[in-house]
């Protein structure tokens, strides 16, 4: 009774690129986007870099920038990613008569879409205005002066994180089933995990999926920065995210959106689409450990891929290569080299385990869906991408985490991985396309 | 639905009415309105100076000792899913770590949490002093709040806001193990995360789920945007039981609030298997998008949503004259409930006549993700009682409304009922329960 799950188009705008394969260029040539920060002046923050989507114009994506023109910067990136999936997946956008074939309720939207931001300015200075020196409060009546009287409520309301699959929606005229979560740094890969059970148990036959987010603001850096999450290598933001690297000393901080077209393999036959890939297995799970901390067992992340593997029906050995979290914490890396050494046993040290985070850095919400889009593009390639920055070996972490270099090598079924705070753990596997 | 069975075995709620769900009933029954002026901040300056407050509790009494510390990292977003899923669980039976470590009766990794979470905005007291050291000639310095502001904020601060961390706390309270999920789709949100764990157990991936929704929205930027978006009541800050009137002719926006509704779903057989008390099933379903071409107002007809009555219907395997009762989302903004309106006449057809709806938001407020899973726990007491309460502030029909709103209490046997709602994202859902037995 159970549709078998395909890709059928992929889109991505990242600190790398606007496109696809632009994207895939870079990772195979050592270019990455990490720079002193520009969109606010962090040059007073313990960290002054991160990885910056650059020059990209929303209004050339779409050719209806209106209905975009309020959107969060979050939703902006997803909508070019969005066209450029659904332009491959041969999905009708922009239009009220579509021609492609597909019935509108069969078609669903389910993102892990990030909140956006506050109006910064406006609120700091609401912040600064409404301090009530004196008597060492706020007075929100004067909070309220600069609220009402300089915020924008369009603006506002496009910062809600359920805005961006509305405007995906509104691009594609979805009208299926459509969700959106946010379990931080998990997001799009939970994401596209429940889209594939949507269209697998035929509730859908196409879901556009993926994430998008931005936290590239004052309070968004502020907080990571108080958990010590980021590197503050801000002498050197191109080698700063090391994953899996002795000096590690936290992730950088990215932004972007990463779409891709879920849809059952019936449907992409019958439409006479290019099959990219399947997705065959998903697994997910999480640690009730700590809200602050990995269980340092690997419980939830083990489980998580031992759930996946026994979904897609395959074993260790089948899997050719591991698209790893790998985000240059020290906890992180170290806690999922143990994952996958519980998980995959002998096996673990031929199993090759790379983290694109050291060249697009993390991209918090959208970072699962940047990451399968990787996966499909090794397995159509039958190459590896690197994890770049690999300097100096943590003795600890001894698997092949694919140093420096992009590696030939037979690729057909994958593993990605995502671990969120508060112990979210998401796998997908995915395999090559075939019919 | 397609797959195992899903029953609903235990209901928690937190609201404006009261701290349980049987304050809630009673409160509801009774039509009272959880309705007043803010209290949480002092709302001189706003426009819209109402809310729906849940009252004050202490929350280091509800949790078990080995999460007091963890108290500290807790938003009101939080504490509000605590408390109502510890009644959930409690009602349910099910013996988790929070009630008896040592006599669980689920296996943890076979638990799975998804909750409907609001987006949560950080508690502005709380950062003030940071702000306060940042101000150089008066004004807001963001150099200085890159030395000094950020560096007082306390560290885990960031943990205390995230929307995953409703169901992160409440999951490690209870041992959940399984999938955790956190859907952010506004005032969708409780119905989604409701149908997504349905859908969990009917895969196979949990023999129990706990979800709902959770929101707080009584703090200045929430409630600052819905008056920027022109969403909530402004002109009836002197008349709070007044003020919400969904589907009503003189309505004038929404009051905004705070709430908590938790469901604990199971797999029929392994509910039955252990002897839980089954409250209701899940019978059916659906989702769509309401395409709204102006973002903050709903499509005319609500089309989406009406798909998605549809979709349930089809998949309960009803007819819409089926139906006993009808939960609308009905927020009191008049141009949604005109739309809304519509989309379940149309869908009810020649039994819009005879099928009660009853709109709560003019007692609870509009408790954003709340919402949708506080009407799921008021569906499930009037199948257990037998009891439809009033709707309030209806007594004048919105021109062009056809549905038959309830505006007196009713005895009434309530074997099939239907919980709606939408989001200005445009998501959308419907559920539709069965009265176990019936």
């Amino acid at each position: 009774m159970s549709e078998r799950v395909v890709i059928t188009g992929m889109g991505i705008v990242c600190p790398m690129g606007h496109r696809v394969e632009e994207v895939w260029e870079g990772l195979l040539t050592g270019k990455n986007g990490m720079a002193k920060t520009t969109l606010f002046d962090a040059r007073t923050f313990p960290t002054t870099f991160s990885a910056e989507v650059k020059n990209y114009d929303i209004t050339k994506v779409t050719s209806n920038p209106k209905l975009h023109e309020h959107c969060s910067r979050g939703t902006s990136f997803a909508v070019g990613a969005a066209v450029e999936a659904c332009k491959q997946a041969k999905i009708d956008i922009e239009t009220d008569s579509p021609d492609d074939g597909i019935d509108r309720r069969r078609m669903g939207v389910y993102l892990g879409a990030g909140e956006g931001s506050v109006d910064n300015i406006n609120f700091f200075d609401a912040m600064a205005k409404g301090w009530d020196k004196e008597n060492n409060q706020m007075d929100w009546e004067k909070w309220a002066e600069v609220g009402f009287g300089k915020m924008d409520g369009m603006y506002e309301l496009e910062q809600e994180p359920t805005m961006t699959g509305g405007h995906i929606a509104m691009l594609s005229g979805a009208r299926g089933p459509s969700r959106s979560c946010l379990t931080a740094c998990a997001a799009s890969t939970q994401a596209i995990g429940e889209a594939t059970m949507l269209v697998r148990n035929g509730k859908a036959d196409i879901m556009i999926s993926g994430g998008a987010h931005s936290m590239i603001h004052p309070l968004g850096v502020s907080g990571f920065n108080r958990l010590t999450a980021l590197s503050t290598r801000n002498d050197s933001p191109e080698t700063a995210s090391r994953p899996f690297s002795a000096s590690r000393d936290g992730f950088v901080l990215g932004e972007g959106g990463a779409i891709i077209v879920l849809e059952s393999l019936s449907s992409a036959k019958k439409r006479g689409v290019e099959i990219l890939a399947e997705v065959i297995g998903f697994g997910s799970s999480s640690d009730a450990f700590r809200v602050t901390d990995m269980h340092e067992e690997a419980r939830g992340a083990v489980l998580a891929m031992k759930s996946a593997l026994e979904d897609a029906d395959v074993s260790c050995e089948d899997i050719d290569y591991i698209s790893t979290h790998g985000t240059s914490t020290s906890e992180n890396d170290s806690i999922e080299t143990l994952a996958i050494k519980t998980v995959f046993g002998e096996h673990a040290k031929n199993t090759p385990a790379s983290s694109p985070k050291s060249m697009f850095g993390h991209l918090i919400g959208a970072t699962g869906c940047a990451e399968i889009i990787t996966c499909v593009l090794a397995i159509r390639d039958n190459i590896l991408p690197p994890t770049a920055n690999m300097f100096d070996r943590d003795p600890e972490l001894d698997l092949d985490y694919v140093p420096n270099e992009p590696r030939k090598a037979e690729v057909k079924t994958v593993m990605s991985e995502s671990f969120g705070f508060g112990g979210q753990n998401n796998v997908l596997i995915i395999t090559e396309g075939r019919e | 639905m397609k797959g195992r069975g899903v029953f609903i075995t235990g209901i928690g709620a937190v609201s404006p009415l009261g701290m349980s769900v049987d304050e809630m009933w009673e409160g509801l029954l009774a039509g009272k309105c959880g309705i007043d002026t803010i209290k949480a901040f002092d709302p001189v300056g706003f426009t819209c100076k109402l809310a729906g407050e849940v009252g004050e509790f202490n929350i280091r009494n509800f949790v078990p000792k080995s999460h007091r510390k963890a108290t500290k990292l807790m938003c009101r977003d939080i504490e509000l899913s605590i408390l109502a899923a510890k009644e959930a669980v409690e009602n349910s039976g099910l013996v988790t770590k929070a009630t008896d470590p040592d006599n669980v009766t689920v296996d943890p990794s076979r638990m799975a949490i998804t909750f409907g979470a609001g987006v949560i905005c950080c508690n502005l007291e709380e950062m003030s002093p940071s702000v306060a050291k940042s101000i150089k000639d008066g004004k807001f310095d963001l150099g200085k709040w890159g030395t000094d502001g950020l560096e007082s904020l306390t560290p885990l601060w960031l943990l205390k806001y995230l929307p995953n961390m409703l169901a992160c706390h409440v999951g490690i309270i209870h041992d959940i193990r399984g999938p955790s999920n956190s859907l952010t789709c506004g005032e969708a949100s409780g119905h989604l995360a409701i149908a997504e764990a349905a859908e969990v157990i009917a895969r196979g991936s949990a023999e129990a789920v706990i979800t709902g929704g959770s929101d707080a929205k009584v703090n200045p930027i929430m409630i600052l945007r819905q008056c920027l978006i022109g969403r909530a009541a402004v002109d009836r800050n002197g008349d709070p039981e007044g003020a919400c009137r969904p589907f009503d002719a003189d309505a004038s926006g929404s009051v905004f609030g705070e709430g908590s509704g938790i469901l604990v779903l199971e797999e029929a057989e392994f509910a039955k298997k252990r002897g839980a008390t089954i409250l209701a099933e899940i019978v059916g379903v659906g989702e769509s998008n309401n395409l709204n071409a102006k973002y903050e107002s709903l499509e005319a007809g609500a089309v989406g949503t009406q798909i998605a009555i549809e979709m349930a219907l089809e998949d309960a395997g009803i007819e819409a004259k089926e139906l006993d009762l009808v939960f609308p989302h009905g927020t009191g903004i008049a141009d949604d409930d005109a739309a809304e309106a519509e989309a379940i006449a149309n869908v009810l057809g020649d039994a819009v006549d005879s099928v009660a709806v009853w709109p709560t938001k003019g007692m609870l407020s509009n408790t954003g993700a709340a919402g949708g899973a506080l009407d799921v726990v008021a569906a499930i007491m009037a199948m257990k009682t037998g009891k439809i309460g009033p709707a309030k502030n209806c007594n004048n029909k919105a021109d062009g409304c056809k549905l038959n709103i309830v505006n007196e209490p009713l005895d009434k046997e309530v074997r099939y009922a239907l919980c709606c709602s939408y989001t200005f994202g445009g998501q959308t859902a419907a559920v539709v329960l069965k009265r176990y037995g019936s």
